[in-house]
């Protein structure tokens, strides 16, 4: 049996499979990121804030009113989304012809006040919210012991973040998508309605958080602070794949998760920081990100 | 650095105008987190324990106007520093009380005693705050890492529990709650198989976890506080560690945090506190009255611990008839401690406030009777042993 670094191979086994679990949610996180800044060039720093009331609709729905957990994520990337169509159109729509910098400030103030107002209704402690009995119990992979509902995330997050890689660059939906953000002009004189495309792709980008949540919301305590770390690393994800890259984000966000997995067993202390120093020096050597394209 | 000081309570008393009484005007400052992971534990439950005090002490009625201020120090050493001295030095602030996160316990602890002015703790956990890092301005009210490690350590090991691995937080409170634990297991003839320190604050514990299971310990020593607690523990179940036979000994862990993880994944942990509400009828009673301010949220030890600091600084206020510092911490000193949350008790020369701490099991969803009866008394462990001997600490100015 051999054994690496003084790890034997079955737990360095488990622990990539957890470094890709932590990967799932940094991909759909960085994923929704990616297609709003593709799309619509606004740098949405509430996305925390909109994957934690994605968390939040979903015990909210699980306490007030019975629905359970498969129908939340259903409906809660549709209600958080729809919150951010609203928010679109009041507010960021005004803010396209000006510098990235203010959409970002307008998000970002965006996020501190939905966070202070869920920490004043809820605390921070964490709410409870438990796993559907289908996932319960787990499987005994022989290198460790995987919960079927972390099993589940991959697979969700996988199948999630390959329909939307598809959806927009393989399908003619995804090309109008992408015409417009080049030429809004031209592509609005083919009688296509832009403004309307973009504030739906906002609000595709925000549902995406959303469901991010709601599959976080078993695995961590429900808290208005659980977006606040994640975004800054979500961030650091998106530009080491390259601001705007679809395919970028998401392999970015599964790799990262490996690396940070293997960092928490070699060097616990620096877990925190190893994906800035990834991103710093991918910054060096590679201003535009691993699979941006410098403009 | 931007903060926001609220002044929560002016008791400006000016019902004695025409009595002959000395007036004096002390100046509280709350300073805990009140936005990040141990906000409910401390925050804003901590300024309403402080007023509370100032009103049954009946400050007015004794010619004593007390204002209270509050910040938030994000448990971020530099931004407590910068508070401390702010308001110690432009604000007129006598005392600061609370502090919770070791590290920025530390830091309001130098500060504190370079400008000669009193901090009363009740947040922090680590034990140097009366051992290596000990200060004649400073009084550690509420427990200590050492008084944890005593509690639940020696419990684990007394089950048979011998070896253990820690998951640690990586700071000040951590380290120092690994230290006195390991040091208590190895003096019980327990062993240390292993230890891993985690980013604080963090999200997934479940790397650390499968570290531990692999180690082959008994016992996972959780030397982490608050949210982190809570989520290691609930992954702890997720990952079937103790299903497995694993068991877990949470270190600090408040009555907030059962709150949150729900008794039905909490039960039968065994953890150790100073205080809890359901103690006897007078803890029934300021719980009750504090829950009702609180959004009906029961007191931590935390909150107990300030609202009982503030008391007995009053009553040096009102003993001395004045606030100069070295008369107010002999007083302190020296006078035995009398509240109706801790008891009797006293303020040992080192600073460290000697109480019984008491040994809880978290009780089965069956036996509890509704929201917050979450404990079961296991064990008080009597004030003479809770906590660590004062010539164990290494507390440099008592050899002065």
């Amino acid at each position: 049996m051999f054994e690496l670094l003084g790890i034997p191979p079955q737990a360095l086994f488990g622990q990539l499979l957890l470094g890709l679990i932590n990967g799932s949610f940094y991909a759909l996180l960085s994923l929704g990121l990616a297609v709003i800044f593709g799309l619509l060039n606004i740098i949405n720093f509430s996305h925390g804030a909109q994957y934690m009331m994605g968390a939040f609709v979903a015990w909210m729905l699980l306490t007030y009113t019975g629905i359970n957990y498969w129908w939340a994520l259903l409906i809660v990337p549709l209600v958080v989304g729809a919150s951010g169509v609203v928010i679109e159109r009041l507010m960021i729509s005004r803010l396209y012809h000006l510098d990235h910098l203010y959409g970002l400030l307008l998000t970002f103030g965006l996020a501190l006040i939905i966070q202070g107002l869920f920490r004043n209704q809820y605390g921070v402690s964490g709410l409870p919210y438990s796993i559907p009995a289908e996932l319960s119990g787990g499987t005994n992979l022989g290198f460790m012991f995987l919960p079927n509902y972390r099993g589940w995330v991959i697979v969700a997050s996988v199948v999630v973040c390959f329909a939307t890689w598809f959806a927009i660059e393989k399908t003619r939906l995804g090309a109008y998508l992408r015409a417009a953000t080049e030429n809004p002009t031209l592509v609005g004189a083919f009688g296509i309605n832009v403004p309307r495309m973009i504030t739906l792709t906002y609000g595709f980008g925000v549902a995406l958080a959303a469901l991010a949540g709601v599959l976080a919301a078993p695995i961590y305590s429900v808290n208005p602070n659980m977006g606040a770390d994640l975004i800054i690393v979500v961030f650091a994800v998106v530009v080491i794949g390259g601001m705007g890259s679809i395919l970028g984000a998401i392999l970015t966000g599964f790799g990262l998760g490996i690396v940070e997995g293997l960092t928490r067993v070699f060097y616990p202390e620096g877990s925190a920081v190893v994906i800035f120093v990834i991103m710093a020096i991918v910054l060096l050597v590679k201003p535009a990100g691993l699979f941006g394209r410098t403009q | 650095m931007n903060f926001k000081t609220l002044i929560l309570a002016t008791a400006t008393s000016l019902l004695l105008a025409g009595t002959a009484m000395a007036q004096t005007a002390v100046k509280i400052g709350v300073l805990n987190d009140r936005s990040g992971v141990y906000a409910d534990l401390s925050g804003e439950g901590s300024v309403i324990a402080a007023r509370m005090a100032v009103e049954d002490f009946d400050a007015a009625g004794k010619g004593i106007t007390v204002e209270i201020v509050s910040a938030d120090h994000q448990n971020k050493p530099d931004v407590a520093s910068n508070i401390a001295r702010q308001w110690y030095d432009q604000d007129g602030v006598d005392l600061i009380v609370d502090v919770p996160t070791s590290s920025a316990a530390f830091a309001v602890n130098e500060i504190t005693r370079e400008k000669n002015k009193i901090f009363m703790n009740s947040g922090a956990g680590s034990a140097d705050l009366t051992g290596a890092q000990c200060s004649p301005n400073t009084v550690h009210w509420t427990y200590d890492t050492w008084a944890l490690a005593k509690g639940t350590g020696t419990a684990m090991v007394e089950q048979g529990n011998d070896k253990w691995f820690f998951i640690t937080a990586d700071y000040a409170f951590g380290h120092a709650l690994e230290r006195d634990t390991m040091a208590i297991v190895e003096a019980s003839g327990g062993e240390v198989v292993g230890t891993v320190r985690h980013p604080f604050p963090g999200t997934d514990f479940s790397s650390y976890l499968l570290q531990a299971q692999a180690s082959g310990a008994q016992v996972i020593g959780l030397a982490n506080a608050g949210g982190d607690t809570v989520n290691t523990i609930k992954q702890a179940s997720e990952f079937g560690i103790t299903q497995a036979g694993q068991a877990l000994a949470g270190l600090l862990i408040f009555i907030t945090d059962i709150h949150a993880l729900g008794l039905e994944t909490a039960q039968g942990l065994v953890l150790t506190e100073s205080f809890y509400w359901d103690l006897n009828d007078e803890t029934r009673a300021w719980s009750e009255r504090f829950a009702a301010e609180n959004d009906g949220k029961k007191p931590t030890m935390v909150h107990a611990g300030v609202y009982a600091s503030v008391l007995h600084y009053l009553k040096a206020v009102e003993a001395t008839g004045g606030k100069e510092t070295e008369a107010l911490m002999a007083e302190m000193k020296s006078t035995p401690t009398s509240d109706p949350l801790f008891g009797e008790g006293m303020v040992r020369e080192d600073g460290r406030k000697i109480h019984d701490m008491y040994l809880f099991k978290v009780k089965a969803p069956a036996d509890s009777t509704g929201a917050w009866d979450y404990y079961e008394l296991l064990a008080t462990i009597p004030a003479d042993q809770a906590f660590r001997p004062i010539e164990d600490g290494g507390c440099a100015f008592l050899a002065e």
